[in-house]
């Protein structure tokens, strides 16, 4: 075994182990209640008996984040383009984008389900409105840190906006997309949630919420594994493109 | 007539361009005159913030001059020809392409990325010595390997003119050296003009046809230094009477020393 597997996969699991181990003990040793604080094995138990229920709530789930987030690089990116090319645009909208961005979009949960009713559409709406902030915004920054001397030289060559924009601009911004793009998907999982918190009849924010008012606590305990697992998956296959269209990067830039 | 002439060239920025601080117009350029000859290397001596740079974009057609005209190879430069070659003072690679891309990057700008342009990449990597390196990326190389891509980068499209930043500045002395050789190499073999930004004398001697000296800000050319050094040049010639002269005379238009008849009298 090398040096590296050991620290990057040994040390991590070792730590996750001695975490279960204590929470076995406090379970045990405190005589919590199984509606409190299941043990991992009622936990273990609960999410190996119920795989199918909870696959089906986790495609829900997914499916909602995936098109929320695909909706907030749809839109965020050519905004992003509109907003760092345009002085006009960028002085009208990039403050009010900034402003928006600190309001709790948690808040506009419920009006949204209002307006798009308890389906996909609420879910996948929230779930695009929280991703959708920091691809744009970070998309921006990105084509606005473009190096002054590659827009000189495709300038000096007599580039066409278009040029500038697709060979220049745009793979210079591209590691800052990448950062956005991970903060967005791990958001649009937390939006989707809201949602399913918020009014819905399926998807594993429901099942957390079914599981707990029947008090069922290890269900809901397996619901939140799941739920984890799908935020590392979603994060790790943001990473894995990242990986594939931008092999060249260094480790990513810091954020803001 | 002249394959480039500079005449009373003047750029004033006016409040707000330069960033907010500036309360008043800058003057970065007051009046620069010159002209150079085909094929010929003219090294644009001067301080720091001197406003050489200035002079390199609008010639480059980058930034519009406030007054004077600028004539390059019988056109007036209103804005970009597009058949200039740019080197920066630092390599400004891009990142996501490798060594043969960058180099191919003007000519996919012009239209004309063809077969005949990979070969000719090919053949100025193998000149500047990068023969080996095509697939690599820009941060495998060492700085002056990947100011000799961005050298083979501006030389790619075959440009009239090849407009110079301070590319060497930020070199070590040994490297610098080698690339000072290796510039006048290429020079000889592509027979391109070229516009050198410096501000050390004793490169724009070595390399120079002519040197012109800049005062300081507001900048004007305050002497045409001809370097009487045959071409080629070996790095033995630092050490000869004519390279110390031409030294002296661009330390004096400097006025860093004083001038020999001041001394006399």
């Amino acid at each position: 075994m090398t040096a590296r597997s050991l620290t990057r996969i040994v040390y991590p699991m070792t730590g996750l182990l001695l975490i279960v181990v204590a929470w076995g003990l406090a379970c045990w040793l405190g005589r919590l209640p199984v509606v409190v604080l299941p043990s991992p094995d009622k936990v273990l138990y609960a999410f190996a008996g119920n795989i199918p229920l909870l696959l089906e709530e986790s495609w829900v789930t997914l499916k909602e984040t995936l098109y929320g987030f695909g909706l907030a690089l749809l839109l965020g990116l050519p905004m992003a383009v509109a907003v760092a090319n345009s002085r006009t645009l960028n002085l009208m909208f990039y403050p009010l984008l900034i402003a928006l961005q600190s309001v709790p979009k948690v808040a506009l949960a419920p009006i949204i389900l209002v307006w798009l009713g308890p389906d996909l559409q609420s879910k996948l709406a929230i779930a695009w409105l929280v991703a959708f902030f920091p691809i744009i915004v970070d998309t921006a920054a990105g084509l606005r840190a473009t190096p002054k001397e590659l827009l000189e030289l495709a300038h000096s060559l007599k580039a066409t906006r278009t040029q500038i924009l697709f060979k220049v601009q745009f793979p210079a911004a591209l590691p800052f997309v990448m950062t956005g793009a991970k903060v967005a998907i791990t958001l649009a999982v937390i939006g989707a949630v809201i949602g399913e918190f918020v009014g819905s009849s399926e998807g594993l924010g429901f099942l957390l919420l079914t599981a707990t008012s029947q008090l069922d606590t290890p269900l809901a305990f397996a619901a939140l594994f799941a739920l984890s697992i799908l935020g590392v998956l979603v994060y790790l296959m943001v990473e894995a493109v990242e990986l594939l269209i931008a092999p060249w990067l260094p480790p990513a830039p810091e954020r803001h | 007539m002249a394959f480039g002439t500079i005449k009373n060239v003047r750029k004033v920025f006016p409040v707000g361009e330069l960033g907010s601080r500036a309360t008043e117009p800058v003057v970065a350029l007051d009046d620069a005159s010159f002209s150079f000859e085909r094929g010929e290397l003219i090294a644009l001596l001067g301080p720091s913030g001197c406003g050489k740079t200035t002079l390199l974009r609008i010639v480059a057609g980058l930034i519009a001059k406030t007054s004077g005209s600028v004539t390059i190879g019988g056109r007036e430069v209103t804005g970009p020809l597009g058949d200039y070659g740019f080197v920066f003072q630092a390599p400004s690679l891009m990142p996501w392409r490798s060594v043969i891309d960058n180099v191919l990057f003007p000519m996919e700008i012009l239209r004309r990325s063809d077969k005949a342009a990979r070969a000719r990449a090919s053949e100025l990597l193998a000149l500047v010595g990068l023969a080996t390196f095509h697939h690599a990326r820009p941060h495998q190389l060492s700085g002056g390997m990947q100011q000799r891509v961005a050298l083979c980068r501006a030389l790619i499209h075959q440009p009239n003119l090849l407009l110079m930043d301070e590319p060497f500045g930020a070199l070590d002395e040994l490297t610098r050296l080698e690339m000072n050789d290796l510039l006048l190499r290429i020079r000889q073999e592509t027979g391109a003009s070229v516009l050198f930004v410096t501000h050390s004398i004793s490169e724009a001697v070595y390399l120079a046809d002519q040197v012109i000296v800049f005062s300081r800000r507001p900048a004007r050319v305050s002497q045409q230094i001809p370097v009487s050094l045959p071409y080629p040049r070996n790095q033995a010639m630092r050490f000869t009477p004519a390279f110390t002269q031409a030294e002296r005379a661009a330390s004096e238009a400097l006025g860093i020393v004083p001038h020999v008849e001041a001394l006399a009298s």
